[in-house]
């Protein structure tokens, strides 16, 4: 048995979870050592690795919400949607409605929530295909979002741009500039929400009954309803999670920018399944891993940063870019996988 | 007697509602009375001279007829792809702005403002097709070789293509110089009815043909029913699915040409945007499954019209173009619930638990 063992490839050995998380930590610290050969300096700064997780909190939260759903074998390509339909409303609430800030929490999780359950229920309990519902729902949401407010302003709340500029200091982490002043390497709040709710999705997902179940209902549906999971409700409780986490994104994403535009949040959809696939999800369901999620959507912003730094600053240059990333992800994934099902054979 | 009666119509109910044609027309039913109830002139087709003083027919039918030209040549290889391969091609849209784009970097050349055009408009109308099929046979590849689902597969061409269609131009917008070039979606003087609509039926007849002389849309249904019984019925599954891709990308690629030809020049980012929603709702309003399988071509064509109808209807209600997708999106949760076996399963129950109730009062 043992010597058995020895002989099959690696890959037998390692689960399929273990094996893509491995890849996409590899190819994260490749592609950072790559950045601070050829790019020089700035990516040595302990800040330059901060910013990137500051720009892309909420994308974390938002591809957090994804894996969850895409292991559970579904997909939810609305919360680009949400996140600026929550920001909007946000917005729009805090300025011209006099409202504070625990009111506009609230609206975020409250918007959120209700687009996780209609379109949990949805594909859960009627079965349609969640990538039209999602669909539908995403233009419902760029629609409302226009409906509620076209024009782009910046949010005037006071108590809201304190919360905003706050910064959180890393200590040892700050640099000395060329007058010789130390400045400390913050983050924002975003930040701690996002990496928060990184690690309560991963406690969750590792060590808990319900989300053992997430990962049985996408492996197999057939044999997770022989176990006795209830697959409705799992996969329900998927969808609900995702929309809450697309609404906290919202609001992140607002404090990130501080502004309400219809146009916010454009295409983080694809971003956010990008980082999921690059992170090693996998689309057809039951393998997958929120600590790979945050590694690809740092390789995601990683590579945006060194093609912007290449002087290929033109804004057609990212899309391309992360879509032939998705499109290199999506073949080694399934080329390993093809490898690995045949190496049990 | 009676009873017996009651029975049969109570099948002729039946089959009128099961009939997959029931939904489309039921659709064009209550939008044409919606109209007809708002304002009937939405109907009158009047015969008026247009912008070069050619006698043309204008009204919103024959806007609808003229408009809806592309979305009904979408729907007939997006009918295809879903019947083939179970999921959808999101990409459409995006791949009209590259296909387009490659059109007009042949017709203009380096220059965005030629005097002339550059070359032949049937030599940029070959390198469209060849760019629009070329994108399908990518996305192609990607779901039949790699097996990757076909929404997500391509996603992948849906956020690049607008940008590889920028950069195909340097980012410029070239104007086509020659006023010839705009008949393909306008009028060719003498000609009353839009060119486009001659377009559409061409591949309307075209697609037809094929599929009555061809084994095409047996193997094509062959396939999305079971893919693996298919194989061993001596079908090869993987390159049928490749196929249908590829015929999308056909499609838009024609599609392309009458989007250009519009305004003579293009717009990257709003360049048929948000085609591929109306393109798979022309598909699952035409009473198709999206999860593949059987198909009916007629019935997605007139979906696409349909879809255009509902487009020109917002636009006489004045609702804003950028709110547009939400009303349309409630139409397709709306459609797709009411066509879920689940829904379907649960309403089939009650009638029958209703009729047995009146039954035993009887």
């Amino acid at each position: 048995m043992k010597a058995e063992n020895k002989k099959s490839s690696i890959f037998t050995r390692v689960s399929d979870t273990n094996l893509l998380l491995a890849i996409t930590i590899v190819i994260f610290f490749l592609m950072y050592i790559g950045a601070i050969l050829f790019q020089g300096e700035g990516f040595l700064k302990p800040q330059k690795f901060f910013d990137i997780l500051n720009n892309n909190s909420a994308l974390i939260i938002t591809a957090c919400g994804m894996s969850l759903v895409m292991i559970t074998g579904s997909i939810d390509i609305s919360v680009g949607g949400v996140v600026a339909l929550v920001s909007t409303c946000c917005a729009v609430y805090l300025d011209f409605h006099e409202g504070n800030i625990f009111g506009s929490i609230l609206i975020a999780i409250g918007v959120g929530l209700l687009y996780g359950l209609v379109q949990g229920f949805l594909v859960a309990y009627l079965d349609i295909q969640p990538f039209i519902v999602s669909l539908a729902g995403m233009f419902f949401a760029r629609g409302m979002s226009t409906i509620v407010h076209t024009a782009h302003f910046n949010v005037a709340s006071d108590v809201f741009n304190a919360l905003k500029n706050t910064r959180i200091n890393v200590p040892g982490m700050g640099s000395v500039n060329r007058k010789g002043i130390y400045i400390p390497a913050y983050v924002e709040i975003g930040v701690i929400v996002a990496l928060l709710l990184v690690v309560i999705l991963f406690i969750v997902l590792r060590w808990t009954k319900l989300g053992r179940s997430f990962y049985a209902v996408g492996g197999n549906k057939q044999s997770a309803l022989m176990l006795g999971i209830n697959v409705k409700r799992t996969k329900f409780l998927a969808h609900l999670i995702c929309g809450l986490l697309a609404g906290i994104a919202g609001y992140v994403y607002l404090l990130h920018v501080g502004s309400s535009s219809a146009d916010n949040a454009m295409g983080m959809e694809m971003n956010a399944i990008a980082s999921s696939i690059i992170g090693g999800t996998m689309l057809t369901g039951g393998v997958g891993n929120i600590i790979g999620t945050l590694f690809g959507v740092l390789s995601l912003s990683t590579i945006q940063n060194i093609v912007s730094g290449a002087g290929l600053g033109d804004a057609w240059w990212t899309g391309i870019t992360i879509a032939s990333m998705l499109c290199l992800f999506l073949v080694i994934q399934s080329v390993v996988m093809a490898q690995k099902k045949r190496a049990l054979e | 007697m009676s009873a017996k009666k009651k029975i049969k119509t109570g099948g002729i109910w039946k089959k009128i509602v099961g009939n997959q044609m029931f939904i489309p027309v039921l659709a064009i039913l209550i939008l044409v009375i919606v109209n007809l109830i708002k304002d009937p002139s939405f109907f009158v087709v009047t015969m008026g001279l247009n912008n070069d003083g050619f006698p043309v027919l204008s009204g919103s039918l024959i806007s609808i007829l003229d408009n809806g030209s592309e979305l009904a040549i979408l729907a007939i290889g997006m009918t295809l792809v879903t019947a083939a391969s179970g999921g959808q091609d999101i990409s459409v849209g995006a791949t009209i702005a590259v296909a387009g784009s490659a059109m007009l970097r042949v017709l203009c050349g380096d220059n965005p403002r030629p005097t002339a055009t550059q070359a032949p408009v049937i030599l940029a109308f070959l390198v469209a097709c060849l760019v629009g099929m070329l994108c399908g046979a990518f996305n192609g590849a990607l779901v039949s070789a790699f097996k990757i689902q076909p929404m997500v597969a391509t996603l992948i061409l849906f956020t690049a293509g607008r940008s590889i269609a920028a950069w195909i131009n340097n980012n410029e917008l070239p104007i086509v110089p020659d006023p010839k070039f705009a008949w393909f979606a306008g009028c060719i003087p003498g000609i009353p009815i839009p060119t486009s609509v001659f377009i559409a039926a061409a591949c309307i007849v075209a697609i037809m043909l094929v599929l009555k002389f061809t084994n095409l849309g047996l193997y094509t249904q062959a396939v999305g029913i079971n893919e693996n019984s298919s194989r061993l019925n001596g079908i090869n599954p993987t390159f049928i699915k490749f196929l249908s891709f590829v015929i999308l990308g056909l499609c838009v690629a024609v599609a392309a040409l009458i989007k250009v030809s519009r305004i003579s020049t293009i717009n990257y980012s709003v360049i048929a945007k948000d085609i591929e929603m109306d393109a798979i709702l022309a598909v699952a309003l035409g009473g198709n499954a999206l999860s593949g399988g059987k198909f009916n071509m007629w019935a997605s064509i007139l979906g696409a019209y349909i879809i255009q109808f509902l487009t020109t209807t917002l636009y006489r209600f004045k609702v804003d173009s950028e709110a547009r997708p939400a009303y349309k999106a409630v139409v397709v949760i709306l459609l797709v619930v009411s066509s879920a076996p689940v829904v379907r399963n649960y309403f089939s129950q009650l009638t029958k638990r209703f009729t047995s109730a009146k039954k035993e009062v009887a």
